[in-house]
């Protein structure tokens, strides 16, 4: 049986499918690159969503796992443009224009980033652990700025946008695809994730640490492994987006990124699964609609906002489809 | 005598001035139920959390199964086959009554980092699970969300859970706890029979149930135990009764 959310997250995807190919048969490419940008913003909140909607770790320094995917597309690709090896020992490395391989390594790097920087801060809670994950992003965007071999302040341009064997990425449509399937991937990952033994524990340990403390279960561990499995999702995003614009820069890393995409998943519904596909896709819409208006149209998104947190604590998917059901 | 399972040595904890824990020493054998009964602030909720490994001793020791365990944690000391039900119920309020009931089978069986088999489908889980709730008697509320169940329904769902682990000994704190004459008769009688499967050491206010259930009693005052034995002796106790049973019935 279809619940109402379930029905409503098969339109969303199928809405998000549905605009971009509508858009490509009426060559209308602009249209396609927005919605190129909200599937990966939306795998973003994805990553986020794992950890502070599962597992209740409110991440003010997911930026940091973004903009290292960001850097590590950035990275590789400038050093294969320009033909410098990325290092000699102990083989020669000189970069990579190939999506699968910059994935790869984006995806590695912000595991690793969020293995330290999770170990870390899980040891404490609430204010504390915002704060700490915040100064750990703020430390990686003022090292980023700082680092004059990839552009510091200005950041990185590539040229040409990486490539995936078989495809044409400079069709944006077809980039769009690229992105489109991998938001699919995780969500169906993030579904599975949110059903499994793993996701029982950890949203157990959100709701009550004693409880699972007294099982028998360490909820450092379970939060250690989300917030791993975030940052990577988070940093694959990141690549995805640097890729998307041909350019990454230290603005990734900034706090503005890690509150952007705690947007999108307040605005959608914190731990609904399509949270992040209603929220991104809204950001976007109301980016381009109101943008238009006036420069300022932030001010708009943060009167919705605070409507959706005072009157609508399940974003806009609890606000069409109800209160949610026990999982399972 | 039977085997111990459990035994207290000489612990202390202090907080600042206040001596919650002096000297306390006693034990859970296989078979018994054991209770620990003090009037309020006597350091009972102290020495529980000592017991499980929330608190850290001062000085004495906690033995687990013929195992020091006062340096270990309250994970380890579950794993080790400690079932807790705490004082107040401590459960997933957004889960439905069978996933609490699956996350302590997932606790007791240990393999928690599997991300992709539907939880709520093994089969495995699910048997230990219903069976617990069945024993409690909460089988009919199994699908139930647990934030929306009555208090004693929740407190039975501690005890379930507990239930889940297959423990060594139980720990239980207060389980009749706002259950009523009716809920507290019932529970009575499960421990009763509870008690062949793994010892209990209770927490517990209500006296009929202590004494009606109650292989030995221990009395703490003060931090202190004043006395152990059985119902009769603690009944006899002439300074329990100063100390403690008195006030009830000045009361």
């Amino acid at each position: 049986m279809m619940t109402r959310e379930s029905l409503l997250n098969w339109a969303m995807i199928a809405a998000l499918l549905i605009v971009p190919l509508a858009a490509w048969s009426l060559d209308e490419p602009f249209i396609i690159t927005l919605a190129t940008k909200a599937a990966i913003l939306a795998l973003a909140g994805v990553g986020l969503n794992i950890a502070l909607g599962l597992g209740g770790l409110i991440s003010l320094g997911h930026a940091a796992f973004f903009g290292i995917g960001g850097y590590a597309m950035g990275i590789l690709a400038a050093h294969a443009q320009n033909y410098e090896p990325l290092f000699n020992w102990p083989f020669l490395f000189e970069g990579s224009n190939q999506m699968p391989l910059i994935w790869l390594v984006a995806v590695v790097l912000s595991a690793l980033a969020a293995l330290v920087i999770g170990a870390l801060s899980l040891r404490t809670s609430g204010v504390y652990f915002i704060m700490i994950t915040l100064a750990f992003g703020q430390m990686l965007y003022y090292f980023a700025i700082s680092w004059s071999a990839y552009g510091g302040e200005d950041g990185l341009s590539i040229w040409v946008r990486n490539e995936f064997p078989g495809l044409n990425t400079l069709d944006p449509i077809q980039f769009f695809a690229i992105a489109y399937v991998i938001l699919c991937l995780a969500l169906f990952f993030a579904a599975r994730l949110a059903a499994s033994p793993f996701g029982l524990a950890l949203a157990a340990a959100r709701q009550n640490e004693d409880r699972v403390e007294a099982v028998g279960l360490t909820p450092f561990k379970l939060r250690l492994a989300a917030f791993v499995i975030s940052g990577a999702i988070t940093g694959l995003a990141g690549a995805l987006f640097a890729d998307l614009n041909r350019f990454v820069s230290p603005t990734m890393l900034s706090w503005h990124t890690s509150g952007e995409i705690m947007i999108f998943v307040i605005l959608g519904g914190v731990g609904r699964l399509y949270g992040p596909v209603a929220g991104a896709a809204l950001y976007i819409l109301l980016e381009h609609l109101l943008g238009g208006i006036s420069d300022y149209w932030q001010i708009f998104l943060g009167v919705l906002l605070l409507l959706i947190v005072l009157f609508a604590r399940g974003g806009l998917i609890g606000a069409i489809a109800g209160r949610e059901k026990a999982h399972g | 005598m039977a085997e111990v399972v459990l035994r207290t040595e000489n612990l202390c904890k202090s907080f600042g001035a206040l001596k919650a824990s002096s000297d306390v020493s006693l034990d859970l054998r296989a078979g018994e139920i054991h209770a620990l009964i003090g009037p309020n602030g006597a350091g009972k909720s102290t020495l529980i959390k000592q017991i499980a490994g929330n608190f850290r001793p001062d000085s004495g020791r906690v033995e687990l199964l013929g195992r020091d365990v006062t340096a270990l944690d309250t994970v380890a000391r579950a794993r080790m086959g400690l079932g807790r039900t705490f004082q107040i119920s401590a459960l997933a309020m957004e889960y439905t009554v069978l996933q609490n009931a699956v996350l302590g089978a997932l606790g007791g069986q240990g393999r928690v980092f599997r991300f992709f088999r539907n939880v709520m489908k093994d089969p495995a889980l699910l048997a230990v699970a219903r069976d617990a709730l069945e024993r409690v008697g909460l089988a009919d509320a199994a699908d139930r969300r647990t934030a929306d169940l009555s208090h004693g329904q929740r407190r039975q769902l501690e005890v379930a859970v507990a239930l889940t682990l297959k423990p060594k000994l139980f720990l239980m704190d207060e389980p009749m706890a706002g259950l009523g004459a009716d809920g507290s008769h019932r529970l009575t009688g499960f421990l009763d029979g509870l008690r062949q499967e793994a010892p209990i050491l209770l927490v517990e206010h209500d006296m009929d149930a202590v004494f009606a259930l109650a292989d030995r009693i221990s009395v703490l005052v003060y931090g202190q135990i004043i006395a152990t034995g059985t119902a009769a002796e603690i009944r006899a106790n002439a300074e329990v009764r100063r100390a403690y049973l008195g006030e009830e019935d000045a009361a």
